[in-house]
Parts: structure tokens; sequence; C-alpha cells
């Protein structure tokens, strides 16, 4: 080896890096390298350490009525230090997209520009109160204007709802507007179609909407049945909810064909815009007959998805259901912007159907969005849609020598496999999955949608060289081959040079343990 | 365009493989009537950071921020100092751009965050038990609504004339489609008669102390009312500073609690994103709606987080599932978990303390004005005044003077005459007394 005049090695050998030396067994202090272990919050702190200074302060006077806290709350004490590496350490132990591709179908893990996160924090926008007077907040209003007229342009529909905090919000908005327009033609219709490979979000959200579901089956191709759907039409149904594309990474062709059977029926056709970002900037839903469809500003605009939320719902809107979008309602008149907040004052025509929640939406990502939308403008945002459906048809036809594809592409922005291919290796999809974890990925979506059995789902997004995409293919080939040549060891369960291996689910379900208690 | 790395070349090279003459090829499914050439939207091309921000930028320039006068606005968002190790730390990238964590190997950071969030949720609601967050207060109180009225099967909830309009507003919009709401009237700075409303249809009362006006409420004595018939106590917190001065309502007899998290960690943003707190019981846990981490050990025995009781949640159980929610806050449940953790034991309380002293200075202040009355008696770190003109217009005054002088009750319902010259306060840590003393002086003039 290569070494300097103190003795220390000055280039790393190849062949060392091919036999990576390791330390079998514990460690003294139980971490290893940069991997550490960190306590829980309450295990650190201690009582009199402070992590901020405030000014002491007597109460002579309060005006508490009597109910002053008697006892202490129960929280740890530590100093700003202590903090910062508690929380250091523990981000280190996430997978995140600007760590590495993460082929998460359905969920569109794409890049998120720190531009936008510098502009939402703009003290104009990060610093404004929501009930300021509108003299103070005609920027954040014009804002919100010039993200409805994007979403309005793109999509072609007449109008935006723009309270709903996230996609579920976004469908129990669609299908309240729906509920509210079928309550105005003086009819009953109590039940919601849904097609069986649709998100788990599209049930529920009927169902808290107070409408009963039935399955649209799907056809061999990965489509919805249409003799199904016309089958299952009728006086008594409320709405139709298509994803488009479809979960199984496919566009749904007959979609113009469907909006006709479920307008002819008397309902109304919603749209779960999850797989928007495929077809945003080339195909506007409002031309499919489309009459509600929620846009998710965490996938499609690529607000961050920060470990599960915050996201955004606006629901784009026909025409026929424009009038039923809840409070408040942006209005712009001689004096400018303003907010209609409650059903007095609303302007002609409106037939608000409640509130979705307090405030006005989700300005800090609507401000993110619109930074996301001028940056790429109308030709970037249909390059993004192109190259993410480019990158998922690579991959399909990249892989689908070695693993089995269930549909005929081409697919949409992502590309679904299922488990024929492992069939008799003694690898299921969770395993194949999680040995992923080992080469350095986050692994694909898995078992979803359900219409396909042992479902792998992989969506590249268009955030991803061309370099990055091959690495992965190359990766996921020869893992593929090693299941095939009978080499299982490395997936029965895989991960194992993750922060943990295999957790234990059923023991979490089984006792639950949801806080640190003292012992 | 920077956001976009495949070159011309790439994209030539992937076609080949794909076997498709064009990216059009690869749209093939999509009918053709649908598509449009790019010049079909009526919208700019792309541009580079420094337009997009400048252009942004100029919007900002067009609103008041809290920070930039003195600000009294409260009702439901408030203005606290945030410790600069907050918003960096949530920026990390593994915390900012990672998904939810339904692959536990590798998102054990999360993970135990959002496990430390459920145990300082329980501790500050005084409660069993704490999700991983909804949306915000609203949202979450229409959860407990329709949580109640799953447990007691009994349709009616009772919403009292203190709770926040909004919220009021928001939890009608979904519990009217499986009960019945009933909205009681309060006169504000009064607690109004609530135990007569409730009878063997009730699932709930829900009350919100301190409330909308500022005041606290005897929640102890209600939670004895409520128990007696059978039906649920539901206590809103939309200040969650509060807790660390006041009795919890868990130790008061709350059934479920829920509240705004904005407060810790997070800014004003105009009304969102937020982080809505969710605690209960650890009897009712399985019809909780939302997340819930759980602890369990890994495969070598070594201790580690998961999400747990996913049977409630939709993606396993679909239309059976206690609440349509996915996605949820929790990036600001992380900055509500940070901050919390500087605070501490004795951060967190003395923070609460001087948030009241600021109010107790402010309400001594501005009823030394002519033309004020203060209407709430017992009140944390907001109150209402009563002033001698429509409180609407004092403050589009107080605004053009460089002054936020507080939410006038009327902007919550503006048809509702009784509240026309009602102002509701906030005063926090960030108040100054050249602040007090600039808003009492602005107002002096106003009257």
């Amino acid at each position: 080896m290569a070494t300097n005049n103190q003795g220390r090695p000055s280039q790393p050998g190849a062949a060392q890096a091919l036999d990576l030396p390791t330390i079998s067994g514990a460690t003294i202090s139980g971490d290893r390298g940069l991997d550490h272990e960190e306590p829980l919050l309450f295990e650190l702190g201690r009582a009199g350490q402070c992590g901020v200074d405030l000014p002491d302060v007597t109460i002579s006077d309060d005006r508490l009525g009597g109910q002053r806290r008697k006892g202490p709350i129960g929280l740890p004490g530590l100093s700003e230090p202590e903090i910062v590496r508690h929380y250091v350490r523990l981000s280190r132990m996430n997978y995140a997209i600007d760590a590495g591709l993460y082929p998460l179908g359905s969920c569109t893990m794409k890049h998120n520009p720190r531009l936008n996160e510098k502009l939402a924090r703009l003290p104009g926008f990060g610093d404004l109160h929501p009930l300021a007077p509108a003299s103070a907040s005609q920027g954040a209003l014009a804002l919100i204007s010039e993200l409805m007229s994007w979403l309005t342009t793109l999509t072609g529909m007449p109008a935006v709802a723009m309270s709903p905090k996230a996609g579920a919000h976004g469908e129990l908005c669609g299908l309240l507007a729906i509920r509210a327009a079928v309550a105005a033609r003086g009819e009953l219709r109590h039940r919601v179609l849904v097609p069986e490979s649709a998100h788990g979000t599209n049930p529920a959200t009927a169902a808290f909407a107070g409408f009963t579901v039935d399955e649209v089956k799907a056809t061999p191709e990965g489509r919805v049945d249409l003799a199904d759907l016309k089958a299952k039409l009728g006086p008594d149904v409320a709405a139709f909810m298509l994803t488009n594309p479809n979960t199984c990474g496919l566009f749904e062709g007959e979609v113009i064909a469907m909006a006709e059977l479920v307008h002819e029926a008397g309902a109304y056709f919603y749209c779960d815009g999850a797989n928007y970002n495929a077809i945003a900037g080339r195909v506007r839903p409002g031309d499919l007959g489309i009459d509600a469809m929620h846009i998710n500003l965490h996938k499609t605009f690529s607000t961050p998805h920060g470990g599960g939320g915050p996201g955004a719902g606006p629901v784009v809107l026909s025409a026929r259901l424009a009038a039923f979008a809840p409070l408040p309602l942006l209005v712009h008149d001689e004096n400018g912007f303003r907010l209609v907040e409650e059903l007095e004052g609303v302007p002609a025509g409106a037939k608000p159907f409640g509130r979705m929640s307090a405030f006005h939406g989700q300005m800090g990502m609507f401000v993110r969005a619109l930074a996301y939308m001028l940056s790429h403008g109308r030709d970037g945002i249909r390059q993004a849609s192109e190259d993410a459906v480019l990158s998922a048809n690579y991959v399909l036809a990249s892989l689908k020598d070695v693993m089995s594809a269930p549909f005929e592409g081409p697919c949409m922005h992502e590309a679904l496999f299922d488990d024929t291919w492992l069939a008799g290796s003694g690898v299921t999809t969770l395993d194949f999955a999680k040995a992923m974890i080992d080469e350095g990925y986050h692994p694909m979506t898995m078992y979803f949608p359900l219409v396909v059995h042992g479902a792998m789902l992989i969506e590249p997004t268009e955030s991803e060289s061309k370099e990055s995409v091959d690495n992965f293919i190359h990766v996921l080939r020869v893992m593929a081959e090693e299941v095939k040549a009978g080499k299982k060891d490395r997936f029965e369960g895989a991960p194992r040079l993750a922060p943990r291996r295999r957790l234990d689910e059923t023991a979490a379900s089984r006792k639950p343990v949801l806080k640190w208690k003292a012992e | 365009m920077r956001y976009l790395p495949l070159s011309p070349a790439d994209r030539g090279a992937m076609l080949a493989k794909i076997g498709a003459p064009d990216v059009d090829a690869l749209f093939a499914d999509v009918p053709l009537s649908a598509q449009r050439p790019v010049t079909g939207f009526d919208l700019p091309d792309h541009q580079g950071e420094l337009e997009v921000e400048r252009a942004l930028a100029r919007l900002a320039d067009r609103n008041v921020a809290a920070g930039s006068v003195p600000s009294f606005c409260g009702a439901g968002a408030y203005k606290h100092y945030v410790p600069a190790a907050v918003d960096h730390l949530i920026q990390r990238s593994e915390f900012l751009t990672s998904y939810t964590p339904y692959q536990p190997e590798i998102s054990q950071g999360t993970l135990q965050v959002l496990f430390e969030f459920q145990t300082q949720v329980a501790m500050l609601t005084g409660m069993e038990v704490a999700n991983a967050s909804l949306y915000d207060g609203s949202t979450a109180t229409a959860e407990a609504v329709l949580m109640a009225q799953r447990i007691t099967k009994r349709p009616k909830a009772i919403l009292s004339g203190g709770l926040h309009l909004h919220y009021v507003e928001t939890v009608e919009t979904v519990a009217n489609l499986h009960g019945v709401t009933k909205r009681a009237l309060v006169t504000p700075g009064t607690e109004e008669d609530l135990d007569s409303l409730i009878d063997e249809q009730t699932a709930c009362v829900v009350v919100q102390s301190p409330d909308v006006f500022g005041l606290l409420r005897n929640i102890k004595r209600l939670a004895e009312v409520v128990h007696t018939k059978g039906a649920l106590l539901i206590v809103v917190v939309t200040e969650v500073v509060s807790l660390g001065l006041l009795e919890s309502p868990g130790a008061q007899g709350a059934d479920i609690v829920v509240a705004e998290g904005q407060s810790l960690g997070n800014g004003l943003n105009f009304g969102g994103p937020y982080v809505g707190l969710f605690a209960t019981r650890e009897k009712y846990v399985r019809q909780m709606p939302g997340r819930l981490c759980g602890q369990t050990v890994d495969s070598l025995g070594r201790r580690g987080f998961v999400l747990t009781l996913s049977t409630r949640e939709q993606h396993i159980r679909r239309d059976k599932a206690t609440s349509n929610i996915c996605t949820n806050s929790g990036l600001c449940a992380l900055a509500f978990t940070i901050h919390l953790s500087l605070l501490g034991e004795e951060g967190f309380t003395r923070l609460a303390a001087l948030n009241h002293a600021k109010a107790v200075t402010l309400a001594n202040r501005l009823a030394a004005v002519k033309g004020v009355s203060l209407v709430t008696s017992s009140f944390f770190n907001e109150f209402t005044i009563r002033l001698s003109k429509p409180a609407a217009d004092v403050v589009e005054t107080l605004a053009a003077k460089g002054i936020l002088g507080g939410v006038p009750a009327s902007r919550l319902s503006p048809s509702d005459r009784d509240l026309r010259d009602l102002l509701i306060v906030a005063a926090t840590e960030t108040n100054t007394d050249e602040d007090i003393e600039a808003f009492a002086a602005a107002l002096e003039e106003v009257l």
C-alpha cells in the first residue's frame, strides 16, 4: 500500500475496496463508523437543561381563573448542541430522494428544488397571518390567484378549489361537491363506483363522504372493464372515480367513452389526479370529460414529501360542479383581492357545500408549486412528463426479459411487474424489494395495485439521469439473474446493511407501544 | 432546463432501446383529440432561478409580515419565535425529501421522531395515546367528532359557541354526513349552557379552551356532566403553548383532545401547512384516525419503530377505514417536536408564562384606552375587547398605521351583528413593550 511520509495510506487500493475489512461482532460503542445508534429524547434529557434562553417571568396577578397547571409535564431538557446532534443522527437513518433513486410507484419521488424552499420562507409568505387584513395580504391572494390560473389552464377546467390539504382531502372535496350537485338536482344517489385497482383512499373517501362503494372490474389488459362499468351505472350512482393514468401505470384510452356513459347515467366523473404528472402539459383532463380532479401538489409539482406530508390537494372542477366549490372563495373587484368566508356574500350563482378546513389552504405548498411551475414553464412541465414516461418505458423495456410485466407497454410514468417470474424461486416480492435496500436503493412500491399478484411498481421520475437509471437497471438485472440461479440467501431476511433488519410488525400491533414510558 | 438531466442524445438512446420512433409513440393510448401541442397552453416558458425569485419576491413584498410590524393577530394562528435550529434541521435532505416511512429499515429517523412526537403530544394533552399528526386543528376536530360518533354509535355532536367558527364549519361539513351537529349560542366572554343540550342521542360535546374569544373554559365540570349522559368530551386547543401553563385537558376529564400545533416550530404561512394533534384514551386506540408509530424489535432484537395498527387505515381497510387520510403533516410534526425538544420542560413552561404575562400587560394597557372594554376575564395569551366603533374598520385603519391590531370577531362571522364591535387580540413573547404602547396609542387615536 502506498503511504505518505507520516505513514498514512495515500491512495485506496482497488483490491481492498473489493475485500472490505469488517469487524465481526459488536463494537465497544455500539456504533459502527458513520452509523450511530441514537437513544430517545426522553432517555437523553435531564431536568434543568434547556435549549433556549428566555427571560424570567413573575406573574403576580394571573388571569388563569384557577386553572394553572399544578404538576410537571415530564418533558426532558437538553441543550441546543445535544438537540442538533440527536436530529442529525436520526436523519441519517432515513433514505431520501436527495441521496438516491427512490422508485416508489404511485408516490412520485422527484427532485425538490431548493429555490422553492427559499421562496416559501420569504417573510411575506412564511410570516403572514391568515387573518391579516386584506390590505396586508394582497400579494398572497394574488399568488393564490396566479396558481389557480396555472391549474385551470393546464387542466382545461374552469374552476379550482384550493383549500384541500392533501390528495385524500381533495378527493373528499370533489365528492362533496358532487354530493351537493346531486342534491341540488333534487336527486338521491348513494353509490360511488371505484375500479378495483384504485388507491385505498378512493373507497375510503367515498365511504367518508357518506356513499356506498361498488367496485368495477378490470380487464385482462389492466384497464377498466367498460361493460362492467355500464352494468353498474344506474340512477342511484352519484360518481365514478377513475385514476388516469391508472395505478397499473397505463392510460385508460377509453376515458372519453367512460365519461359519456357516466354522464348519460346522470352521474359525475371524478378523476384521481395522483398520476397527473405523466400527462401534465400535454393532456387537459377537461378534454377527457372529467368533472373533478384533485392535483397532488406534492407529486406533480414537487413540493417535498417531508416524511409523510404536508401535501396539498387543490381540486379542479368542471362547469357542472364549479358552483359548489367550498368556502372560502377568492374574488377580485375594484378594491383588489379578498376572500369570501361565509355563505352570505358569495358571488351570484355560487352554492358552496361547506368548508374543508380553517383558513384557506396550504399556502406554503402553493408558493413552492408556483415556483416549480414558473421555473419549468409550459415547455418544462411537458418535458418533465415526457421524460418521466420515457424513463419508465426504458425500465420496462430493459427488465421485461428477466422480470415479468403483466401488461403490454407502452406504460406511462411507472412500470409494473408482477411475481410470475419469481414462481418456484423461494423469493417473494417482499424479499426482492428488501434486497434492493442492501444495494443502496429504496424499494419500489410493493403489492400495489391489488389487481396484480405480487406487484412491483417502479416510478423512476424525470429527475434521474440516464446513467442513474442504467445503474438501477443493471442492479435489478443482476439481482433477477441471481434469483433465477437459485442464489436466494441474499434475499431471505434482507436487508442486512440498513440501520435495522426486518422489524417485527406483528408484535408491534399485538401489544402496541405508542409512546415512551419512564421505567 | 436545470431540473431535467436527460439530454437529447439520452432520450434518443432510450427510445431506441424501447423500440419507439419518438416520445409521441409512448402516448399512443391517449386519444389524439385530447393531446395538444405545447403552444396549446397559454402559459409562459421556463425561467431561471433569478427570474422566478424576482417574480415571487415581488408578490411577497406586497404582504405585511407579522414580524415586520407590531402584530397582535391570533384566532387560531399565532406568531411565535422559532429557534434557528428548527428550520435548519427540518431542511436536512433525509427528513425533507423522504416519503412516508413504509420501509422501516431505512426510515428509522422519521419513525423515531414520530414516536417521540406521539409521546410529547400525550404528555402535553394529559392523554394516554396520540397519533402521528393530522392536517391541522380544524380537520382534527372533525375527525374527533366522527370518532365519537363511531364509538358511541350516537349521531349528535354539540358544538360550543366558543369554538372557532372555521372549526365549526369544518366539523359540520363532514359530521352532518353521518349524524347531526348542533351549534350552541354563546355570549362572548361567558360560558354557554351546554348541559341542557345533551341528551341520549349525544355522541360528544366539543369545547374549545381557551375559546375563540380567549376565555378559559371550565372543562372539569363539563366533563362530569357529559360523562353522566354517556357522551364523550372533545377538547380543542388552538394555542398549544397554553398547555405549558394550564392544567391539561386530559387531567380535567377530556376523552379526546385535538390541537393546532402551529405555534411550535411552524410559521404562520398564511394558514397552512399546519399540524393537527390528536390524542385520546388507550381504550379508543383502534378507533383513531391517522398513522400511529409503535415500538418493536428487529430480527436481531434491536429496538426499532414501525407504523402500526394499519388495519384502521385506508390503504388496508379501504371503505371500512376509520378515515381517508393518507399524507398528513410529517414535516410540520417534525418542526413541532424539535421546537418542543429545545424548549424542554423549563423552556416550555417559561414560554407559556411569558405569553401570559404579555397578554396581562396588554389587557391592562388596552383597558385603559377610552372606548375599549375587556370582554374576557380569564385568558391565556388572547382576549377579546369591545370597541366603541366597528372592529373591522378599526383594524384596517390600524393596518394603515403599520399595526396589525388583532382579528375582528366579524372576520370569522361577518353576518353576526352582535360581533361587530369585538376585537380578538393576542400577545406572545414576540411582542415588546414598545409594540404594546404603539398599539394602545394608535387605538387611542382611532377610537
